[in-house]
């Protein structure tokens, strides 16, 4: 058996992973192949069919303009996962070069970064992505840029602790008299060793992002209407929380698993690659 | 001819921000090595062998003193930037598992000196490694495992064979068999005389086993608080 093939077995023993796999896998396809499966267009006003209760034609009911909610939930979750994962690439992305200069460029530099970390996780990060969303006006690429602005740190500091610890393991001094340029080092020994943790804190991180942008929407300074998008589908349907139930429960029930979803791939993802587990498992 | 000579060679470790203390790791160590022999060296732990063997290598910056290899003095060169001259020593540390990646498979360990190097062509570096492997008398099946599925007797073999290489002239062995069963001890140790008598190749063996040093070396220097007290 293939190492990945065997990782893969391996994750799909755990149920929930598996689970959290399968609705991402389904809330993907329902993200690309939106316009074929809502029955409506999501701005679509039909206000003679206004706050309809679910019914066989509109499956999770009709807002207070009368569009079709689960057409707005479906084409929703374009934005919420799109925004998710630019977010999580590019502060993935940056925050772990950040996170290596700092581990492996010297004191001085690591002062610098590191204090600079200090400072971003200083404010709570929805406070200041909330200043910056606002500082830029509503969005989908504002939104990104306020979330990537105050996502970073956790990358770095992660990188930076496992590039101080790894530096000084023999396996890398072994290839620095072997004569191995520091780039060489940084990819091949110690981005490789630190990339496991990585894809762990990028899955959950996801969740996290898809809940903030949410909540930017939900305060109005994320993304408008009548553009389709769990948070502020949720923040239209306060008027009606206690008459119309359904307007918030269906985007705000499609929030939840598909957080719930990440943070179950994120744990499988972790003690599927933690090589303690492997190592026991092979030995079996 | 001496293949290596340390003059004077002292390392001082300086810590705390407010109130400096220092250790003296190296106290002028002097000594050289002839083309072809073992130098063993004899010590207890905190004595300063592992400072020396890592100094010898540059992997710690000397505060004062001299290494010259060959003649020439490579003290202050870093390994990537001079051509040949500084991969001819080499090193193989106390503990095989640590001194190799976890995530990389045998052939790439080893593979690894000649990709950083271009030693042979992408067609040539099977044969390369298989020739490799078979002067430590390695079965080519481990290749392509990873290293926690080796024993610690053929890990520090592939350890070997990473480092042949690069054909070095001289090899520092901090410990190489503390971590190992006595009957692989001795295979390791029978590898490397081996490979003294076919490549003549020079050993610096760092040791706190006084019969394995006798065993190995031509010539024994006790060490004692960063200091070659006593030559034997």
């Amino acid at each position: 058996m293939t190492e990945t093939n065997f990782l893969l077995a391996e994750f799909c023993r755990n149920r929930l992973a598996l689970i959290g796999a399968v609705i991402i896998g389904i809330i993907v396809l329902c993200a690309i192949f939106a316009p074929l499966i809502a029955p409506f267009d999501p701005a679509e006003q039909n206000l003679r069919e206004r706050l309809q209760t679910p019914s066989i034609q509109h499956p999770f009911g009709t807002d207070d303009l009368g569009r079709d909610i689960f057409s707005r939930v479906v084409f929703g979750s374009r934005i919420s996962l799109s925004i998710g994962i630019c977010v999580v690439g590019i502060t993935a992305l940056f925050g772990t070069i950040l996170g290596l200069l700092s581990g492996y460029g010297g004191r001085a530099i690591d002062e610098v970064i590191m204090r600079f970390v200090d400072i971003m996780l200083a404010f709570p990060s929805i406070i200041l992505a909330l200043i910056i969303a606002g500082l830029l006006g509503p969005g989908v690429v504002n939104v990104i840029i306020a979330l990537s602005l105050t996502q970073w740190p956790a990358y770095t500091r992660l990188v930076r602790g496992m590039t101080l610890s790894m530096k000084e393991k023999e396996f890398v001094e072994a290839a620095r008299a072997l004569g191995a340029s520091d780039t060489y080092i940084l990819r091949k020994h110690i981005l490789l060793n630190a990339s496991n943790p990585i894809i762990v804190l990028a899955t959950m991180d996801i969740a996290q992002t898809i809940i903030f942008a949410a909540a930017l929407s939900f305060l109005g300074l994320g993304i408008q209407p009548p553009t389709p998008e769990w948070g502020s589908m949720l923040k239209a349907g306060i008027p009606y929380l206690r008459s119309a139930t359904y307007i918030t429960f269906f985007p705000g029930i499609l929030l939840m698993l598909t957080v719930l979803a990440f943070n179950f791939i994120g744990d499988g993802i972790r003690d599927t690659l933690d090589p303690h587990t492997k190592e026991m498992t092979l030995v079996k | 001819m001496s293949i290596l000579e340390v003059r004077n060679l002292r390392k001082v470790f300086t810590s705390g921000i407010f109130k400096k203390t220092t250790i003296t790791a190296l106290d002028g160590v002097t000594f050289s090595l002839k083309r072809g022999s073992t130098l063993g060296i004899l010590g207890s732990s905190g004595s300063g062998k592992s400072t020396l063997a890592r100094s010898l290598l540059r992997l710690i910056e000397p505060t004062s003193g001299q290494i010259l290899m060959m003649g020439q003095d490579v003290t202050h060169v870093p390994h990537h930037s001079l051509g040949w001259l500084p991969q001819k020593i080499q090193i193989i540390f106390q503990n095989p598992e640590s001194s190799l990646n976890p995530r990389m498979r045998i052939y790439d360990a080893i593979a690894e000196p000649l990709r950083i190097h271009s030693i042979c062509t992408g067609d040539e570096e099977e044969d390369h490694i298989l020739d490799l492997i078979g002067r430590v008398n390695l079965n080519p099946e481990l290749l392509f495992r990873y290293p926690f599925e080796l024993s610690g007797g053929q890990l520090q073999r592939v350890v070997i064979a990473r480092i042949l290489a690069l054909e070095p002239e001289c090899i520092v062995a901090d410990e190489p068999t503390s971590m190992l069963d006595a009957s692989v001890q001795a295979q390791i140790l029978n590898i490397m005389k081996d490979l003294q008598e076919s490549r003549g190749i020079s050993f610096i063996f760092i040791s706190h086993d006084r019969d394995v040093v006798e065993w190995m070396s031509d010539q024994i220097a006790v060490m004692e608080h960063g200091k070659l007290v006593e030559w034997i």
